[in-house]
């Protein structure tokens, strides 16, 4: 590609990792939290972005970007207060700064003006008129002539020919400063034809001659047809360390070069550089190394993909290996035996290293949170507080991307239905600022991350009302609060009387379980009325193992995920009652669950008939339950998870497979496609109407 | 070899076969398309296959679909034991394994050797053969891989049970 | 003629453009990232014939850095360049008197980034 593509790409990952350094540094400093160090930070953050923004053109992004870091190096110099209204203009400024970024990368520009509001805030906080857009270009304040705008002089004014005198005597800093007169001559030979007489007159004898001092001065003429300018900028860098003076000479004959005073020069050149070079070394201080900063590398995530899978492939054959050395009968206790044990050992604590390579912490997605909060805050007019914890916590790359709608979805929810508006909650005896807490912490293998609301909690009459309304329920049936607030997870619910705004179609709460059930993870939810709501979601460490249960069905062996299992039981020939056409149900504690026999729907041979076996109840999101008769349950374990859709096609019913210990390839069921085609017609209201016939 | 003839050889636009037998017929593929042979090994059925799907395997750590090449051909299925044999294939982007008797060897070929499928033989075999390849006496059936492999896309499912 | 340049700036980006530019031109770039980073590099490397440095940097800013390679009289001769979009006279003159050698704007012109480094190092 293209390298300043390749570079476009770097500075939009740049972006990224700036505007995330900026907005923790502007919450510190809205916590009163931040220090010399943060504020710089968020100055550098920002200076940054307009460097580099500059780099490829983006006018507006810079222009805006320009005005606020003015802003931002008043605070850092103490020009600036921090104030509670400086701050939130800041807050604004950044939220800002990130979409002239996104409209930079998307390739539109903001509507024009968009930014005038803030840019004029900022303006106010920093005692400049907004507009102040323009870059400055190159200055040269302090020098001993007039200020050149290079970008203008690109064609200068060709001159005919003219004869300029540059008197120039450079004092001991421009050669403190490794400039050398040398080459600037050099650079006025390239602009036409130079004679250099050196004077030699300040120079004190060899050994009177000190090697920071400067004693040598030069009459340069230079013959040339260039602007002026141009002859002014050789001198840019060395103007304010030198005695400079340009003059025109009438064209005249070229004066007889001085052979003496060239070589002097280059003799006194030689001496001039000899001693500094054999100056006493003294010693330079080692470069104090920040051992509290972490040392990272940049990985290409295929080579990590590579290593994952390699690492899955042994983790496998391990399995397999342990299997036919216990198929030997070879005891457990004996050398070979532990050096099995030994090898499991190994191999675990290296898949989790491995694992453990490619999770990053929920920061990431948890940092979008607080513009999220204050942007809905702002819109419905109610106080929020975001309380995050736990962002340090690890998940797989993976799964942290899919996270962010679900959790999106679910603050929305909690600002917009759980929170009370601040009126309310003073009538209820609240703080006048409700609180969203997200949450994330590692418990038993897995992640659990929270979101919880100290609002309203779930109307379970309304809850209730809706579903009836909806024919989710039947008119007479007999639920738990739990069951009552699970409803909410149902296709199209949603008690708000008004879709509203925010919320929004279609994003409704069985969107959020669904995407959270396709992880492999689960949610749940616990409410209190008029204290809060919680939803727990609990997900894998990654996508590319699943938990399972083994089971057999007639003469295969399946596997079905646990996140869908809820629970496995014996059921008693009672139990199973006649429905419709060729259909069973089993009666589950009074509630009637479709049974279905495995073998029959997936073409197993030789499976036992329901009530010899075991049924394991299986869930899909909102649809409903489903009860798999099987043969028998052979265990529970972790699976690595291989596709075959690549190789063949996609099958009814059939997820993906895995590779059991034994070197087969077994099954892994598609609980979704199953219960959706099993239940096929039937409402959770004809279920729950349905009694047996009889006993 | 001198570099005339092989540059005959060239010329004369040689391709190298694998063949193999199937029932009581010849058949080769064309060498670049076949990853590897191996032996037989008990699949796990894929539910709502076509009956030429015999199920799949584990061919170090990769599923792979296995097919019965005499079922796919339409004349029945193979009963097959460790003496069979499974032919690793990459075409079409997929990899399956083809479930023959055994291999014969390997054959250079000529594109000149190669004869049209007679029109006679219009059946399951005719979508899939690129020609008919005579040699001595053998009669080899050269099948296309690419043809086969794909066909896997839009093979008819079996109704749910 | 190609020289050995090492390059001081906190962005990816920058440090990027600054490579294509420099090493387009057939010169061996150096990076580092800060300040201190800097030093360490300057010492570890054989010869170095220019410095580009940015001047806000966490850790050690570019007057930091500056003043630190000056301070050994080895490196008096070194060219060093700071990169700026600041336009203050009192940046440029911090920079100055820390011992820089000239300063290039940013966003910077690759030719006149190449006319730069021509114009300080031999």
């Amino acid at each position: 590609m293209d390298p300043m593509e390749s570079i476009k790409q770097t500075f939009f990952q740049e972006c990224d990792e700036l505007l995330l350094a900026m907005e923790e540094g502007l919450i510190a400093i809205e916590n009163g939290e931040a220090d010399d160090e943060i504020i710089n930070a968020v100055f550098r953050a920002v200076h940054s972005i307009k460097g580099g923004g500059g780099a490829f053109g983006f006018e507006d992004l810079v222009a805006f970007a320009h005005v606020f870091e003015t802003v931002l190096d008043n605070l850092r110099s103490g020009k600036l207060k921090a104030g509670e209204e400086a701050v939130k203009v800041l807050l604004r400024a950044g939220d800002m700064l990130a979409d002239h970024v996104a409209a930079a990368r998307g390739g539109q520009p903001l509507p024009q003006g968009q930014d005038d509001d803030v840019k004029s805030e900022l303006g106010a906080l920093s005692g400049e008129p907004a507009g102040h857009g323009e870059e400055a270009l190159a200055d040269f304040e302090g020098l001993a002539f007039t200020p050149m705008r290079i970008e203008v002089s690109d064609t200068p004014v060709e001159t005919p020919a003219k004869i300029w005198r540059i008197a120039f005597a450079p004092h001991a800093a421009l050669y403190a400063k490794a400039n050398e007169p040398y080459l600037l001559m050099r650079e006025l030979a390239t602009l036409g034809k130079v004679e250099v007489v050196c004077d030699l007159s300040k120079l004190p004898a060899l050994d009177l001659v000190e090697t920071d001092q400067a004693y040598f001065a030069w009459t340069i003429t230079l013959e040339t047809d260039v602007a002026r300018e141009k002859v002014e900028e050789v001198f840019e860098f060395v103007a304010g360390d030198c005695e400079l003076e340009i003059a025109l000479v009438e064209p005249t004959p070229p004066t007889v070069e001085s052979s003496a005073g060239q070589e002097t020069h280059a003799m006194a050149c030689a001496a001039d550089n000899a001693p500094i070079r054999a100056a006493e070394k003294k010693e330079v201080p080692p470069a104090a190394s920040d051992s509290a900063a972490k040392q990272t590398i940049r990985v290409d995530l295929d080579k990590v993909d590579r290593l994952v899978n390699l690492v899955g492939e042994l983790v496998i054959t391990q399995a397999m290996l342990s299997q036919r050395v216990l198929e030997c009968d070879i005891p457990r206790t004996s050398s070979i035996g532990n050096g099995l044990a030994e090898l499991e050992h190994l191999m675990r604590d290296l898949q989790e290293s491995v694992m453990a390579i490619r999770t990053q912490p929920v920061k990431s997605i948890f940092q979008r949170m607080p513009r999220l909060v204050r942007e809905l805050a702002a819109q419905t007019n109610k106080k929020v507080r975001l309380v995050i914890e736990g962002e340090a916590t690890e998940v797989d790359k993976t799964v942290i991307e899919r996270l962010g709608e679900p959790l999106t979805h679910m603050i929305r929810n909690a600002i917009d239905h759980g929170l009370e508006t601040p009126e309310e909650r003073v009538a209820a005896g609240k703080p006048e600022e409700g609180t969203v807490t997200l949450s994330a912490e590692h418990r038993g293998g897995r992640i659990v991350i929270e979101v919880s609301d100290d609002g309203r909690g779930i109307n379970r009459p309304r809850v209730r009302e809706k579903a009836v309304e909806r024919g989710i329920i039947s008119a007479g049936a007999n639920l738990s609060d739990e069951e009552i607030d699970n409803l909410i997870f149902m296709p199209g619910f949603s008690t708000a009387s008004q879709v509203s705004n925010i919320s929004g179609r279609g994003v409704g709460m069985d969107v959020v379980r669904r995407n959270i059930v396709d992880l492999g993870g689960r949610i749940v939810i616990g409410s209190a009325p008029k204290q809060g709501s919680r939803f727990s979601l609990t997900l894998p460490l990654t996508l590319a193992v699943l938990d399972g249960m083994v089971v057999a069905v007639g003469d295969q062996t399946f596997v079905l995920p646990l996140a869908h299992i809820v629970e496995s039981l014996k059921p008693r020939q009672k139990d199973i009652h006649p429905f419709g056409r060729g259909r069973n149900l089993l009666n589950v504690r009074n509630s009637y669950v479709p049974l279905v026999n495995t073998g029959a729907l997936l073409g197993a041979n030789g499976a036992v008939d329901a009530a010899s076996g075991v049924v394991i109840l299986v869930e899909s999101q909102g649809t409903g339950r489903l009860a798999l008769a099987v043969d028998a349950i052979l265990g529970q374990r972790q699976v690595v998870i291989k596709g075959f859709e690549s190789n063949y096609q996609r099958i009814d019913g059939i997820a993906a497979a895995t590779i059991l210990g034994n070197g087969r390839v077994a099954l892994i069921l598609d609980v979704d496609g199953l219960v959706s085609r099993c239940r096929g017609e039937l409402s959770a209201a004809e279920l729950s109407e349905f009694r047996p016939t009889g006993t | 070899m001198t570099m005339s003839e092989k540059q005959e050889q060239t010329n004369q636009n040689r391709r190298q076969f694998i063949t193999f037998r199937s029932g009581e017929q010849e058949f080769g593929a064309d060498i670049m398309v076949i990853r590897e042979i191996r032996g037989w090994t008990e699949t796990t059925p894929l539910p709502h296959s076509p009956d030429y799907v015999r199920g799949v395997i584990n061919l170090r750590g990769v599923v792979l679909p296995v097919i019965d090449l005499k079922a796919r051909l339409g004349r029945g299925r193979t009963d097959a034991n460790v003496k069979h044999v499974i032919v690793v294939v990459e075409a079409s982007h997929r990899t399956i394994g083809l479930l023959v008797d055994a291999v014969s060897d390997i054959l250079a070929v000529t594109s000149a050797e190669i004869q049209p499928t007679p029109e006679l033989a219009r059946d399951e075999l005719a979508a899939f053969v690129e020609g008919i390849a005579v040699l001595d006496e053998r009669m080899v059936t050269i099948l296309s891989m690419d043809r086969l492999t794909a066909s896997l896309v839009s093979a008819p499912m079996a109704q749910a049970a | 003629m190609t020289k050995v340049i090492l390059t001081v700036d906190d962005s990816r980006t920058m440090r990027e453009m600054l490579k294509l530019a420099l090493g387009g031109a057939g010169h061996t770039v150096i990076q580092a990232d800060d300040g201190i980073n800097g030093v360490e590099a300057l010492q570890n490397a054989g010869t170095v014939d220019v410095i580009i440095t940015d001047i806000n940097m966490p850790r050690m800013d570019g007057f930091g850095f500056i003043d630190q390679v000056r301070r050994d009289p080895r490196n008096r001769a070194i060219p060093i360049l700071v990169l700026t979009t600041e336009s203050e006279p009192a940046k440029k003159q911090r920079a100055r008197d820390a011992g820089a050698t000239g300063w290039i704007v940013k966003p910077f012109d690759p030719d006149k980034l190449l006319a730069a480094v021509r114009r300080v190092a031999p």
